[in-house]
């Protein structure tokens, strides 16, 4: 702990009072579990909340099927070697129907492959709060954002009947098939998740160093080729780049960058020096301004 | 500057130094940043944002591209986007919620929160401004102290906020005339001194130039005080939290396994360390701590804000709630308190009802027993008032189901901040800051509290009292009472009404109209409403009680103040002319006897309590006005 700066142990609190506060007052919790470098750290937090005890709620991960291999690997191996309760949800009825963002383009695939998913998943499994790496410094309508955040039965936001949150008071009473998403990581910034990561030594999935990988560029972003369920354009071939991640979502949506940055200090490195937010490896959020705000209105996570 | 900060931030990471956080020792400022519409609030912040260098590339090219559809800066960039977050509040040009901004400099790591400043967000603004150690209050330099000013300068203030910094904005446009500085800082000492601020800094910047935010401006040579963010980084954060004694709320029972039991929370205030003595309220049950537990190996001490497990050497019941305090310094116990209460609802709160409260990790029903006052925030005048509508202020006294583990909030503002949560719609609709204990119930938990008339009394929230009515047959006792009752009822009251006419059909069958039963009729009656209000009732009389002395018969089973006599007057012609149950003209014809009016006198009260007139009022107006009188007395 002592390696920690203050501002880094404070924000640890916060976010194990948080889990804590979610563990003892829902009946039924239960972790989002992305794979990210968020869910790492959520994860981490939520394994320090309750020690000795493991985590009083299971993870929870919604697969696309279009993860990076290395995505599935990570979470598989990350579960068997902490002894975690993990359920993996797919949408039966979306894979069936073949929805892929290949061919139906990512804002179609991402509302049925992640929000219409994770409806189904939190409905069939009758959880009451959902717990989310989510941060406030990603987008502007995160900003505004309870950490405790009211859905409802239909799992809608709304902007405009947030409950108002004060000092660590969380009202997290629900009428029956309304939710709870809960935010840990609410005031960490990206470079916050970073010296965290660093600070506790906390494993990640490998994409986020670099690496030589096979790109391919696409709309200005350099796509991995991770399978080959990626249907090559014409002129299109894929050639060897030293690229990593910033964010890692499905992967034909998320781009690339090209970096050299191939342990911890030098990612955090990087960023200190880095000149673009991080969603912009995202190709879901540039749609139109505001694509954010109403994915959430729908139930996006 | 971010080339410099960046530079240095990685040289510190590579000698490992500082590794692996560059930040240095001040750790987290969370500050509040509130202003009116238009007094430049959001392009403060957004030039906090860019001239420290966090805006980055893309956000720069949306801001740029937005600045040009959505921007008032004419062209140019409107750092106002840079933080104006929802689709709807751009479309509107309002801004609807609290953000969260999050900044850091080589020194300090700040969390924004960004309150909007219209009037009907005092909500938002207080929920802003909890748990911050720091506000920036916003004024714009031509036109000065505004009624929001003030306003916000109060509810910060109210909310514990130590630290004020009266930026005032827009100095390009009064010429950075110092003179003008000057007038707005004085000015605004004299109102911080009324509240009881203890210190406020202001400093004159421009935020559209940047001037005086992040750097020193060239503009004001004459201002020699701190830029806005040298200030920021160099502010103390956090109360000295550390230097109280031990209070850590229970949130969570760990018990993996049946030899382990620990108990996990984040301390509010205070350290500890094993092997030191602590008390478990409210069971007051004591033991030693035996370990610090955490996933990094156990602890040799804990301070303030660390979020713990600890073990404890006994084998004591403890619970989520609970909360752990120094043995020998306990925080107190109270079913009662008084507390100020913004109210959030969109529904009025009234006294009476019952919320669901939290407080810290206690979650049980509170009702508000009594509004003391209202507070106008614009002039700080108390008013009267028999409800709180949305963002009101208040002073209440409210009444727990069981007794709360407290602090004042002056004090500790996780054991003295709750929250009230409407038991129906779930919304939460108030909060309140705790400032003391009504009635000390420290022993509640473990000693018998001898049931008395207080003990029920208290159960039921309410000063109990009988209320006689008095008055002609037909003067409107049995409609006033009744209505009386239903208004009372309404508003969480327990109550009872004792009717002449019902009771003489029951307990009273046996009496006639004689002068021995009429007073053996009024006797039974005044001992029925004695135990009654000894049973904690508000008890309505009804009984038309022709003659002084049974009167002060009744009166005399009272203690002083329990009972008050209401003379219902009407004139004998108005009741006649009523005449509801066609008594008057049975009187009038011979077929009853000694009626009251007619044939056996009504002896007018000399001193009642309230004399109140039917004959030109509805009921409603008439029983507002005793209401009114009950509330004066705190009575209901
Ligand atoms: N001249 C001048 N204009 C300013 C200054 N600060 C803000 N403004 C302008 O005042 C208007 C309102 O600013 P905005 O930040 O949106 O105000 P908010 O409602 O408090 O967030 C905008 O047109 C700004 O460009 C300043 O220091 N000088």
């Amino acid at each position: 702990m002592s390696m920690r700066s203050d501002h880094l142990r404070q924000l640890e609190a916060e976010s194990i009072f948080i889990l804590r506060e979610a563990a003892a007052e829902f009946r039924k919790p239960v972790l989002l579990y992305s794979i990210g470098k968020d869910s790492s750290v959520l994860l981490h937090l939520a394994l320090k909340a309750f020690y000795p005890a493991p985590p009083p709620f299971p993870l929870l991960h919604v697969d696309t099927t279009w993860k990076f291999k290395d995505m599935i690997t990570f979470r598989d191996e990350t579960a068997r070697r902490l002894g975690l309760d993990l359920i993996v949800h797919i949408n039966r009825d979306g894979l069936e129907r073949g929805i892929s963002p290949v061919t139906h383009g990512s804002a179609v695939h991402t509302d049925v492959m992640k929000t219409e998913a994770l409806r189904q998943a939190l409905e069939t499994g009758g959880y009451d709060a959902a717990i989310g790496g989510a941060r406030r410094d990603e987008e502007a309508s995160r900003a505004k954002e309870r950490i405790f955040s009211f859905r409802s039965a239909a799992h809608r936001w709304d902007a405009k009947t947030q409950r108002p949150e004060l000092w660590r008071l969380f009202n997290t009473r629900l009428h029956a098939r309304e939710s709870m998403r809960v935010f840990p990581l609410s005031n960490w910034t990206e470079l916050d998740v970073w010296h965290y990561v660093l600070a506790e030594e906390i494993d990640i999935v490998p994409l986020y160093f670099a690496r030589l990988r096979p790109v391919v560029e696409r709309e200005g972003m350099l796509i991995v080729v991770d399978d080959d369920r990626l249907p090559l354009r014409d002129g299109e071939r894929p050639h060897m780049q030293r690229v990593r991640f910033r964010t890692l979502g499905c992967y034909p949506l998320t781009g690339a960058i090209l970096s050299g940055a191939e342990t911890l200090e030098e990612i955090v490195a990087e960023l200190l020096a880095a000149r673009t937010s991080e969603r912009q490896g995202r190709l879901i959020d540039r749609d139109q301004a505001g694509a954010m705000e109403r994915k959430k209105q729908e139930g996006y996570f | 500057m971010a080339e410099a900060k960046t530079s240095r931030e990685i040289a510190s990471l590579a000698s490992g130094t500082a590794f692996p956080d560059p930040l240095g020792g001040k750790g987290l400022l969370r500050f509040v940043m509130c202003g009116s519409v238009d007094d430049g609030k959001s392009t403060l912040i957004g030039r906090l944002l860019y001239d420290s260098e966090l805006v980055l590339e893309d956000q720069l090219a949306a801001l740029e591209c937005d600045s040009r559809k959505f921007g008032t800066a004419g062209g140019s960039i409107d750092f106002a986007l840079l933080v104006d977050g929802l689709q709807a509040e751009r479309e509107q040009g309002i801004t609807i919620d609290v953000a969260y901004r999050y900044f850091a400099t080589g020194k300090r790591k700040f969390i924004v929160a960004d309150a909007p400043g219209h009037e009907q967000y005092t909500r938002n603004m207080a929920t802003g401004a909890s748990g911050c150690d720091l506000a920036v209050i916003l004024a714009d330099a031509r036109k000065g102290l505004l009624t929001q000013t003030r306003r916000h300068s109060f509810i910060v203030h109210l909310l514990g906020v130590r630290h004020i910094v009266l930026a005032i904005n827009k100095m390009d446009l009064v010429g950075f005339s110092r003179t003008r500085f000057n007038e707005i800082a004085t000015a605004y000492s004299a109102f911080a001194g009324e509240l009881g601020i203890p210190s406020v800094t202001a400093i004159p910047v421009s935020a559209t130039a940047g001037d005086n935010v992040v750097h020193r401006a060239a503009s004001m040579p004459w201002y020699e005080g701190p830029t806005l963010l040298t200030y920021l980084e160099l502010a103390e954060a956090g109360a000295s939290a550390g230097a109280r004694p031990l209070r850590m709320p229970v949130q969570w029972v760990s018990r993996p396994n049946a030899d382990f039991r620990g108990f996990a929370g984040t301390l509010a205030a205070g350290s500890v360390r094993p092997g030191e003595r602590v008390a478990v309220l409210p069971s007051g049950r004591t033991s030693a701590v035996a370990r610090i537990v955490t996933r990094d190996g156990d602890l040799e001490s804990a301070g303030a804000g660390d979020a713990v497990t600890l073990v404890l050497a006994d084998e004591v019941d403890v619970s989520r709630g609970d909360v752990i305090a120094a043995a020998d310094a306990h925080p107190d116990i109270a079913d009662q308190v008084a507390a100020h209460v913004i109210w959030m609802g969109e529904e009025p709160m009234l006294p009476g009802r019952p919320y669901f409260v939290k407080c810290g990790c206690q979650t049980t029903t509170a009702t508000i027993t009594a509004l003391k006052h209202k507070i106008n925030v614009d002039n700080l005048d108390h008013i009267a008032a028999r409800q709180l509508e949305l963002n009101d202020i208040g002073l209440c006294n409210l009444a727990f189901s069981r007794p709360l583990v407290f602090e004042p909030y002056d004090v500790d503002r996780t054991l003295g901040g709750f929250v009230l949560i409407d038991k129906v719609s779930n919304a939460t609709v108030g909060a309140g800051l705790i400032r003391f204990g009504l009635r000390r119930a420290e022993n509640l938990h473990w000693q018998a509290l001898a049931i008395d008339r207080a003990g029920r009394a208290a159960a039921k929230h309410q000063r109990p009292c009988c209320l006689w009515f008095t008055g002609l047959s037909g003067a409107g006792k049995s409609t006033l009472a009744n209505l009386l009752e239903k208004r009372l009822h309404a508003t969480g009251h327990h109550t009872y009404v004792l009717d002449g006419d019902n009771i003489r059909h029951g307990l009273n069958r046996d009496l006639g109209f004689s002068d021995a039963d009429r007073v053996e009729n009024i006797r039974r009656v005044a001992e029925v409403a004695r135990l009654m209000v000894d049973a904690g009732l508000i008890v309505l009389v009804s009984f038309i009680s022709p003659f002084r002395a049974e009167r002060r018969m009744a009166r005399e089973l009272f203690a002083a103040g329990d009972f008050l006599e209401i003379h219902v007057d009407a004139s004998l012609e108005v009741c006649e002319r009523r005449d509801p149950k066609g008594l008057y003209r049975k009187a009038r014809k011979g077929l009853i006897t000694n009626f009251t009016g007619i044939d056996s006198e009504y002896e007018t009260p000399e001193a009642p309590e309230m004399r109140v007139q039917t004959a030109d009022a509805t009921p409603d107006e008439v029983v507002d006005g005793i209401l009114g009188e009950l509330n004066r007395r705190e009575l209901a």
